[in-house]
């Protein structure tokens, strides 16, 4: 007789560790395959599982192999039907390696693989330079409540319902007939004043009867506990997800022709990490996309990043229909509103006071979050570093940024200068975020 | 009917398996086996899996136990889709060649293809496992698990001391080389046991404590002086040509340090551990397939086992079996498990009821009704190539339509060289048998020269047959493993094997890396 082993319940994904080596590996290769998905896809796929061919750099496994299209060689095969020995057979393609497929080497890395969603946020992640807590806190699914649901029967002793327990105990006690402490008592006050009295035979007799009543009596208490394992009851708790409100946000951006693809590529990862940010804390986002030249106009998602429009550069138009769109469809006091602006930092003279007065007016004060990024040159970050000079929107953010708190502004130049916009906004209590 | 009066006799009934009547219908087949085909095997030991588990094995070689690597994890996402896709089923059992022996079943077979993977694995491939020649001279059943566990635990502390970067990059060289790791022609020496390796580990470790720079600055012998130049010398010392690279540069390489060695011998003692699989394809699974058909029409000839199941084995078996025509869009080359089979039921029907044509071809064993024996040499003495030399039969040949199409690069066209007649027998038989010969079919490369007093510059030969040459591409990349390894440059010559004439020469200088 053989001996059995059943392996079904041993630990599974055995070659996990196998897996991570390889995604490190090919981590260069599948970051930018990600990067581009991300840059072509929409910014709510972010979060989520993405399929990715398979690197070919630096997971080539080579080895000594025959070349197909050299030298002379006899293939044997089954089935033959109608040729004999002698004849000429054209070769396929002409002079490919005969019968033979071309190559298995190829079609064996040609193919696609999912990565979950937490190995697309770490290379998503990776050249954010976001802290570590950050990262965590971001892929973190939903934030759990435990809340009462009914009773158990099990759980831990700080969980034990007292009054439950003792509803539980008392029934119990009454159904088997528990002899209790004033019976008890009763009888032993009895026998005391029976010893008071002058003994007689009657009197013995009858304390006798009632000292073995009462020796029943206590056995009888202690084989039917106060209270019993079985009355216990213990509160029990379901987590249940932290009920979110919903939140709105808001992307401008300036799509005039000075915007590039390098500008609109650093603007989608800003809004992408404002997404998985607001993902975060609320259940239901709607994201609006509102693009302006010298006019501003709502729009899909494609167009958005994809088409392009000429014209002049008025940033309170965006501004404006922002504050149309907040007064039809999202009623500040069930949304929380955010706002994520990009731009190249131009305006047309003058408009920049009336984007001051349009913040500080009505739209500050309805936003949770006002976010401004500045996308510069590589070369102008030197330049501009932190000074307060700048381009004239620049100049008139600075003033709203000195006088609401909730207003966060920054110039970036790469990847890296992302985060730091979004400090302030994670630096929060999510609790003062929420409105009650 | 016999049949009906033995319904009571069944193994087992319904498609549900549980452990009891696995045994019971293990203890059943391998009396059967014993009793009528005379197999001998190690004792068995069969473990439950999952599906997952099964694609995890996949990943790793299908050893139950192996080191962590990137390329295992790469394999494993293409097993694992092939798999999603339906591209590909998994396989229903999978077997180690251990004592005991490991037979791997998948938990959603049922009880009936449990019993035929059983027959199949259990016995089939055990007997193999435990009589082949190959299998007995060049590997070692006992040894191999606690080898895998010393080399996996081997590697882990290779990665906690030297970082995985390090040994990722030895592993990787060492995978590149692993076809050039074993050595065909002579035998390899046994496992050391693990006291011996302990032994070794420790002298290691001595000789690392113990090191003293001083050594290095002593002027060189004389003597030493003196071999330089003479070739001859030179090469026996080094025992070359040596046609083990993965063996040459663990004992010669003048960089790697004591543990890189040791990786690369774990490395090429798994490529070695493989090398009789590889030859015995067609006579394995022949061989496997041969006993559960034999022994699954036995069982069920007995009443033992249902018609249902037996329907359910058949269709199994004929899936396994089942070889399409070149032409035919799913034809991926010859499967061996139809080839095995045809040729040992040919040699049943060749030792029973032989024709004048097989008296002819087959004096030996025609018509005396030995089968039993002849199958049990063959599947002692053979490995593929010899095997269908032997064996083939011209009836055989006819029955599959083998003909040989021979293919020059040059040409526009192919010619096909020989069909199923009287002239083309002895051709397809030959061809075939070649093509099943590894030894032939892997490029021959050769360490043939190395001046270690001078710039060590190591020299490779390949022995070009027939005029096929080496992929450039993953020629240079291999090269560029062999110079990791070998840490001074490297040069690969092919060299004509007829004519002896240089064709071209590259070296790792070349190759930009």
């Amino acid at each position: 007789m053989p001996i059995f082993i059943d392996r079904r319940l041993n630990p599974k994904d055995k070659s996990l560790g196998n897996r991570q080596r390889f995604l490190r590996r090919a981590r260069e290769e599948l970051k930018r395959s990600i990067r581009d998905q991300i840059r072509t896809g929409r910014i709510a796929d972010a979060d989520a599982e993405h399929a990715v061919r398979m690197p070919e750099r630096g997971t080539s496994e080579p080895s000594f192999n025959n070349a197909r299209d050299s030298g002379r060689r006899q293939h044997i095969l089954p089935g033959n039907r109608h040729f004999s020995a002698g004849d000429l057979i054209p070769k396929p393609g002409g002079g490919g390696g005969g019968a033979s497929s071309p190559g298995n080497k190829a079609s064996e890395d040609d193919f696609r693989f999912v990565l979950s969603r937490e190995e697309v946020l770490d290379l998503f992640f990776e050249d954010l330079e976001l802290p570590d807590m950050v990262k965590l806190n971001l892929k973190e699914i939903l934030a759990f409540k435990p809340r009462r649901a009914g009773f158990a029967a099990a759980g831990s002793p700080t969980n034990i319902n007292v009054g439950r327990t003792m509803r539980n105990s008392h029934g119990r006690r009454i159904a088997l007939r528990r002899p209790k402490q004033v019976e008890l008592d009763a009888i032993l006050e009895e026998i005391a004043s029976l010893e008071e009295a002058p003994s007689s035979a009657d009197a013995r007799q009858r304390i006798a009867a009632l000292r073995e009543e009462l020796d029943r009596l206590e056995r009888r208490r202690r084989r039917i506990a106060y209270v019993d394992p079985v009355d216990i009851r213990f509160n029990r708790f379901d987590s249940r997800p932290v009920p979110n409100a919903n939140a709105v946000m808001f992307c401008l951006m300036d799509v005039s022709g000075s915007m590039g693809e390098r500008e609109k590529d650093l603007a989608k990862r800003f809004f992408v990490l404002l997404h998985l940010f607001l993902k975060r804390r609320y259940d239901r986002i709607e994201i609006v996309f509102i693009r302006h030249t010298h006019l501003a106009q709502e729009v899909d998602e494609e167009t958005f990043f994809y088409n392009t429009q000429s014209g002049g550069t008025v940033v309170s138009t965006a501004l404006e229909e922002m504050h149309r769109i907040i007064a039809s469809r999202y009623p500040a006091h069930d949304w929380n509103i955010y706002a994520a602006q990009a731009s190249d930092g131009d305006n047309f003279a003058g408009d920049s006071e009336r984007c001051i007065s349009l913040l500080n007016g009505e739209l500050m004060r309805l936003c949770q979050y006002f976010a401004y990024v500045e996308i510069i040159d590589e070369r102008e970050a030197h330049i501009f570093g932190s000074t307060e000079n700048g381009t004239s929107l620049w100049r008139a953010y600075n003033a709203i940024d000195q006088k609401w708190p909730n207003f966060q502004m920054s110039r970036i130049a790469t990847p890296a200068d992302i985060y730091p916009v979004f400090r302030q906004l994670f630096g929060r209590q999510p609790a003062s975020l929420k409105r009650a | 009917m016999v049949r009906q009066a033995s319904k009571s006799s069944l193994l087992f009934s319904g498609s549900d398996w549980d452990f009891k009547t696995l045994s019971r219908a293990y203890d059943a087949i391998e009396a059967l086996a014993v009793e009528e085909l005379h197999l001998d095997t190690y004792p068995v030991q069969m473990e439950i899996i999952s599906s997952q588990q099964m694609l995890d094995a996949y990943s790793s070689i299908g050893m139950p136990l192996m080191y962590r690597h990137w390329s295992f994890g790469k394999h494993f996402l293409h097993q694992d889709l092939l798999y999603r896709k339906g591209g590909r089923g998994l396989a229903y059992e999978l077997v180690i060649n251990s004592n005991p022996c490991i037979v791997y079943l998948m938990e959603e077979n049922t009880m009936a293809l449990q019993a035929l993977v059983t027959a199949h694995a259990a016995l089939g491939h055990n007997h193999f496992f435990k009589n082949n020649q190959l299998f007995k001279q060049w590997t070692d059943a006992g040894a191999i698990l606690g080898y895998l566990d010393f080399a996996k635990g081997y590697i882990v502390r290779c990665e906690e001391r030297h970082g995985l970067a390090a040994v990722e990059a030895v592993l990787d060289s060492a995978h590149a080389l692993m076809d050039q790791g074993v050595f065909r022609y002579h035998r390899p020496p046994r496992l050391s046991s693990e006291r011996q390796r302990e032994g070794i580990r420790e002298r290691l470790e001595y000789e690392e404590r113990s090191y003293n720079d001083l050594w290095r600055t002593l002027p060189p012998s004389q003597q030493a002086a003196n071999d330089k130049g003479q070739d001859p010398e030179r090469k026996k010392s080094l025992n070359l040509p040596e046609e083990n690279l993965l063996y040459f540069l663990e004992k010669n390489s003048p960089v790697l340090e004591p543990w890189q060695r040791e990786i690369i011998r774990i490395v090429r003692v798994i490529a070695q551990y493989f090398y009789p699989q590889r030859q015995t394809q067609v006579m394995n699974e022949g061989c496997a397939t041969f006993v559960h058909y034999t022994l699954m029409n036995m069982l069920f000839d007995r009443g033992q086992i249902s018609e249902g199941a037996m329907l359910e084995i058949l269709r199994n078996h004929s899936n396994v079996v089942f070889q399409p025509a070149f032409d035919d869009p799913r034809f991926s080359g010859i499967n061996p498990y139809a080839l095995g089979l045809d040729m040992m039921q040919d040699i049943q029907r060749i030792s029973t009821k032989p024709t004048a044509e097989d008296r002819d071809w087959f004096p030996d064993i025609a018509g005396l009704g030995n089968w039993r024996e002849v199958l049990l040499d063959a599947w002692a003495e053979h490995r593929d190539e010899s095997f269908i030399r032997q064996y083939l039969s011209p009836a055989l040949i006819r029955k599959w339509r083998f003909f040989v199409l021979g293919d020059a690069a040059d040409q526009p066209h192919c010619l096909v060289a020989s069909i199923h007649d009287e002239r083309g027998y002895a051709k397809i038989r030959a061809t075939l048998a070649n093509s099943y010969d590894l030894g032939a079919n892997r490029p021959d490369i050769q360490v043939v020269d190395v001046d270690l007093l001078g710039d060590r510059h190591l020299r490779l030969q390949h022995k070009v047959n027939d005029g096929i040459l080496l992929e450039d591409a993953s020629r240079d990349a291999t090269l560029r493993h062999i110079r990791r390894l070998w840490g001074y440059e490297v040069s690969l010559a092919a060299v004509d094997a007829e004519t002896g004439a240089t064709i071209h020469e590259r070296s790792t200088s070349q190759t930009a890396g």
